[in-house]
């Protein structure tokens, strides 16, 4: 055993110093590696970016909340056909309501975007506007972090009350408490009564969920026009582990409500958060198939670069090793030094191709908030050391066999 | 008692459709602590003996006993660790590892021995030492003369005690005067008791050996003990720097 350690040992200095003897050479043939760690590492990078923001941006989304909407989240080319659909009324969502039997939260959700708001010369852009009613606090995860949210009475009274995001309390307010202020948007005056927990940025940092401003639906109504943004039932399940049963009562009082005739198929959509999980499973999917084939393939290229290599190593070194088997080297000896030499000049790439990811993966984070997974680094060096293994046996394997009368003549 | 009995020896290479009779039959017996020489002109089977004898290579035919052990059926492995064990080798060329210095490559057989460090070191040092060596420890071969690169290849083949120590044409690529140092180290070496097989086509450097065998197309031609062998002066003057 530690008489093993010892010649192992040997083989590692011998497999460094041949390494430093041939440096200029033995970094232009880990080539293929770096390719292949750069982008297995870019390519970790960019999921886990991807992930988070995904994550980030459905995190508004319930996975127990079903949205009862006009049309599907992911019509596709069929989006012409739902078009003509008749719009979601509060009706509709009144109904719904009092035939529901069971549910934790229901709540009309209508939508607009780009609006603007204003509070002593101050604006706030491109917000996001939410009419609805006091359950969105559940369906939505609108959690006021000062002051409160809506309240019933609220609603029926249309009074002109808001809540605001926090990105929006932060440029209308950068000195003053909120609450209570009055802001002003279209023409309407509403007063600020909460202000929303921090939620961070939406996909690709393209919106920020904390430029919303919610106020009860008939305010949001009145000031943009009836019609204005599609109205959305949001239903927040008492037991997700029934969320398919709700969903198909749901249905079924829908096409009621909407009175469907039986031979037709659904004039509105249940959508849930899960439709988005599985375009993101496939976008994933796409990107690490694609990842996967880059790497593999520069790794393989890579593979057979080192192996050329090491077989030059072996036959530049026949005299070597000639000397090494007649002092006493077995043949595990032989082929663990050279194993050693392919393996270092694989992990030399890897870390240059590491090296080389870390910049790219700051530029990555410009996009998508992420940062270069620790975990990669150890991956990357491992799959470089298994490159350097895998290439580098048969020419380590064809040294160890080498005759040393042969050898020893060799010049 | 013997260290090495050999029995119908042969060793034949095929070159294309021809069978080359390196060794045809050759049989011997080689006692500890002899000095024995092999002589015969060139291309006449002597390093392929050698090479037989040293356990680097293995005959065609017959069976080669050594050191009561029958060698002749081992695998490379195990021959590889006689080698390691038991075979000391200096060559005509050196053989020596180019980029290591003279420590390391004394070192060296200590190290596929599993010797550790301190032990190896003060070892390699101790034998380099016996050699007259102890200044040139951290020198590379070619900041070394050619005797001086000898008398490494010397220390490297003493350092691990072998049962004994072949010589393959040791003063082939010497001069005249450092191929008689290098003798007058052998001769220091035998009579601390070791074993030498000496390979030359010199006369005068068979002479220090007490046993000549002479080899001609593969067979042994004669195998005669010299009287009184040729005892080699030390040499004051260092001639050989650089
Ligand atoms: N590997 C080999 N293949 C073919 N012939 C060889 C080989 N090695 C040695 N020989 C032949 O065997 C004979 C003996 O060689 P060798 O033992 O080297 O002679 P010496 O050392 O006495 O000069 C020579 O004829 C040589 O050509
Ligand atoms: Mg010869």
């Amino acid at each position: 055993m530690f008489q093993t350690l010892i010649a192992l040992k040997e083989g590692m200095l011998i497999a460094l110093r041949a390494i430093r003897a041939n440096k200029l050479r033995s970094v232009l043939t880990t080539l293929g590696i770096i390719i292949g760690i750069v982008a297995v590492t870019t390519m970790s990078t960019a999921i886990v970016g991807l992930e988070s923001a995904f994550l980030n941006s459905i995190s508004s989304l319930g996975s127990d909340v079903l949205y009862v909407d006009k049309m599907p989240w992911f019509a596709g080319g069929d989006w012409r056909r739902y078009r003509n659909r008749k719009d979601i009324t509060f009706e509709d969502y009144e109904k719904l309501k009092s035939m529901l039997s069971s549910y934790d939260a229901i709540a009309p959700n209508i939508r607009t975007f780009g609006r603007t708001i204003k509070y002593q010369g101050k604006n706030a852009e491109s917000t996001l506007i939410y009419g609805t009613t006091p359950d969105f606090l559940r369906t939505g995860g609108a959690i006021p972090q000062e002051g409160r949210f809506m309240t019933e009475f609220e609603v029926h009274a249309s009074r002109r009350v808001c809540i605001i995001g926090t990105d929006i309390a932060d440029i209308l307010f950068p000195n003053e408490d909120p609450i209570g202020k009055n802001v002003k948007m279209e023409n309407v005056k509403l007063k600020v009564i909460g202000v929303l927990e921090k939620q961070g940025s939406g996909f690709l940092g393209s919106f920020s969920l904390d430029g919303q401003v919610i106020m009860p639906i008939k305010v949001f109504q009145r000031a943009f026009g009836e019609t204005r943004g599609r109205l959305r039932i949001d239903v927040k399940v008492a037991d997700i582990d029934k969320i398919d049963e709700t969903k198909d009562e749901i249905r079924a009082h829908m096409r009621t409500i909407r009175k469907v005739p039986p031979t037709e198929e659904d004039d509105f959509a249940i959508n849930q958060q899960e439709m988005f999980t599985e375009i993101y499973d496939q976008t994933v999917g796409v990107i690490a198939i694609a990842g996967i084939v880059i790497t593999a393939l520069s790794l393989f290229v890579g593979a057979i670069g080192i192996m050329n290599i090491m077989f030059v190593s072996v036959t530049e070194r026949t005299k070597e090793i000639g000397i090494r088997k007649a002092i006493g080297a077995k043949q595990w000896a032989i082929l663990a030094q050279f194993l050693f030499e392919a393996s270092f000049i694989c992990i030399i790439g890897g870390i240059i191709g590491i090296v080389i990811s870390f910049p790219i993966s700051l530029i990555i984070d410009q996009f998508l908030p992420t940062a270069m997974p620790i975990n990669i680094v150890v991956i990357a060096i491992l799959i470089s050391a298994f490159v350097g293994l895998i290439s580098g046996i048969l020419p380590a394997y064809k040294a160890s066999k080498l005759d040393p009368v042969d050898a020893l003549r060799y010049e | 008692m013997n260290i090495i009995t050999i029995e119908h020896i042969a060793k034949i290479y095929q070159v294309g459709t021809e069978e080359v009779r390196a060794l045809s039959d050759v049989s011997l017996k080689i006692d500890a602590n002899e000095y024995v020489a092999i002589m015969g002109p060139s291309g006449s089977g002597k390093s392929t003996l050698m090479n037989i004898l040293g356990c680097l290579d293995t005959p065609t035919k017959g069976k080669y006993d050594f050191t009561g052990v029958n060698v002749s059926e081992m695998n490379d492995n195990e021959l590889a660790q006689i080698r390691n064990e038991k075979i000391g080798f200096v060559f005509q060329t050196f053989n020596l590892l180019p980029r290591s210095t003279a420590l390391h490559n004394v070192e060296l057989p200590l190290i596929y021995a599993g010797i550790p460090t301190v032990e190896r070191r003060e070892r390699a040092e101790a034998a380099l030492e016996n050699v007259g060596l102890s200044d040139r420890m951290t020198h590379k071969p070619n900041e070394l003369s050619g005797g001086q690169r000898q008398r490494v290849a010397v220390a490297r083949a003493l350092v691990t005690k072998p049962s004994i120590i072949l010589a393959d044409e040791p003063t082939g690529n010497l001069d005249t005067k450092t191929g008689e140092d290098i003798m007058y180290l052998f001769n220091e070496i035998y009579e601390q008791g070791n074993t030498i097989i000496l390979v030359t086509h010199e006369e005068y450097i068979a002479e220090h050996a007490n046993r000549i065998i002479r080899v001609r197309d593969g067979l042994v031609e004669s195998d005669l003990q010299v009287d009184n062998r040729k005892i080699p002066e030390k040499r004051v003057e260092q001639t050989e720097e650089g």
